[in-house]
């Protein structure tokens, strides 16, 4: 109905994913954006819950970053170090993604532990 | 995270607490806040509380120098109305154009068809019954439209036993007294009435229904983004009509 609403939605299933996915007894990570600057597709608080297995759920940008801050995920799995990241969406990456100019966001990674 | 902080942190959202979620950027550490059931606080809480006001999610910079991530967890935005009447059409899609989940209750058929609303919950029941399946909560506004004291007093008897963060009801200044006057028959008095937003609106001279439905939407706007304004608006509102009385 809003985007308001399907942020809240998703944001549901992500942290429920988390939580399965830990009782289930496997390793887990969960990315979360922290920053946006200029026109970033996902906003602030935006969710993704990464597996050992590379398995993911949510989304923390439009889809050009999701494989680099799944490949984190599973070092801070494996390592059990929080990670923040600041990735910069290219112009022509953006504009893949539908928009028009560069974004920036910052992507905090810690273990479900 | 900690297993046992997200388990928590599930249970507040299912049970819609107004919880905040703070990280601290360099340990990982997380701890949950909830600014909305307390006042005061110290320099955390006080952030947080700005953000969850402003349901904004951020990083903040914390005197010590800490960087903490703030996350909101704030449930739905809701609104119910009562009465499908003619402003409830403009008002309903206003709420939904602002992110509310909207219901509408009325127990006359004729008014509150799906045609005329589309997009909103209809509720076919007595506005009591209707509260109590809407199920009210601390995201939640109500208005009240009908000025018919038999469909609006019944759900404003059972809203001011909840905590709503806003409360309107539409009418002159007349017709709200009469409806304090019923409502200190049932045993309310001026913290409830200080509560209330009557005549509903902020005062912009509206005049058409859409018109009235901005000055609504603006109000419950305040309401949520200004809540102590609100509240010495409607204190003050309280004070001014107590000294009416006692001059009289």
């Amino acid at each position: 109905m809003t985007t308001m609403t399907t942020d809240v939605v998703e944001h549901d299933k992500v942290l429920e994913k988390a939580a399965e996915w830990k009782a289930a007894g496997k390793g887990v990570a969960l990315a979360t954006v922290v920053a946006t600057w200029g026109s970033s597709p996902r906003p602030v608080g935006s969710q993704l819950v990464v597996d050992d297995s590379g398995d993911f759920v949510g989304s923390v940008s439009g889809g050009c970053i999701e494989g680099a801050v799944v490949t984190e995920a599973r070092q801070t799995i494996a390592d059990g170090q929080t990670r923040l990241i600041d990735y910069g969406i290219s112009d022509e990456t953006a504009w893949q993604v539908g928009l028009a100019c560069g974004g920036k966001c910052e992507i905090f990674i810690e273990p479900v532990e | 995270m900690k297993t046992d902080l997200l388990a928590q942190l599930l249970l507040d959202r299912a049970a819609k607490r107004q919880v905040v979620l703070a990280t601290d950027m360099a340990t990982g550490d997380g701890q949950l806040l909830y600014p909305a059931e307390t006042a005061g606080g110290d320099e955390l809480v006080a952030a947080a509380r700005r953000v969850m006001v402003a349901d904004k999610s951020g990083i903040v910079e914390l005197a010590d120098g800490r960087r903490v991530f703030l996350h909101v967890h704030n449930p739905a935005l809701r609104m119910l109305i009562v009465g499908a009447v003619h402003i409830a059409q403009p008002l309903s899609q206003m709420a939904v154009l602002a992110g509310y989940d909207v219901a509408i209750v009325d127990p006359r058929r004729e008014f509150a068809s799906q045609d005329r609303f589309p997009g909103v919950t209809i509720i076919d029941a007595w506005p009591d019954d209707g509260v109590d399946q809407f199920a009210p909560d601390r995201r939640t506004a109500i208005v009240t439209l009908t000025h018919d004291p038999k469909l609006d007093d019944p759900a404003l008897i059972k809203v001011l036993r909840t905590d709503v963060f806003y409360i309107g009801c539409l009418g002159s200044n007349r017709t709200h007294g009469k409806r304090l006057e019923r409502l200190a028959a049932e045993g309310f008095g001026e913290a409830d009435f200080a509560r209330i937003h009557g005549p509903v609106g902020l005062d912009i001279g509206a005049k058409s229904p859409a018109e009235i439905a901005i000055s609504i939407m603006g109000e419950i706007t305040g309401a949520l983004r200004r809540p102590a304004s609100a509240v010495a608006k409607t204190v003050a509102k309280a004070a001014a009509k107590a000294a009416a009385k006692a001059a009289e």
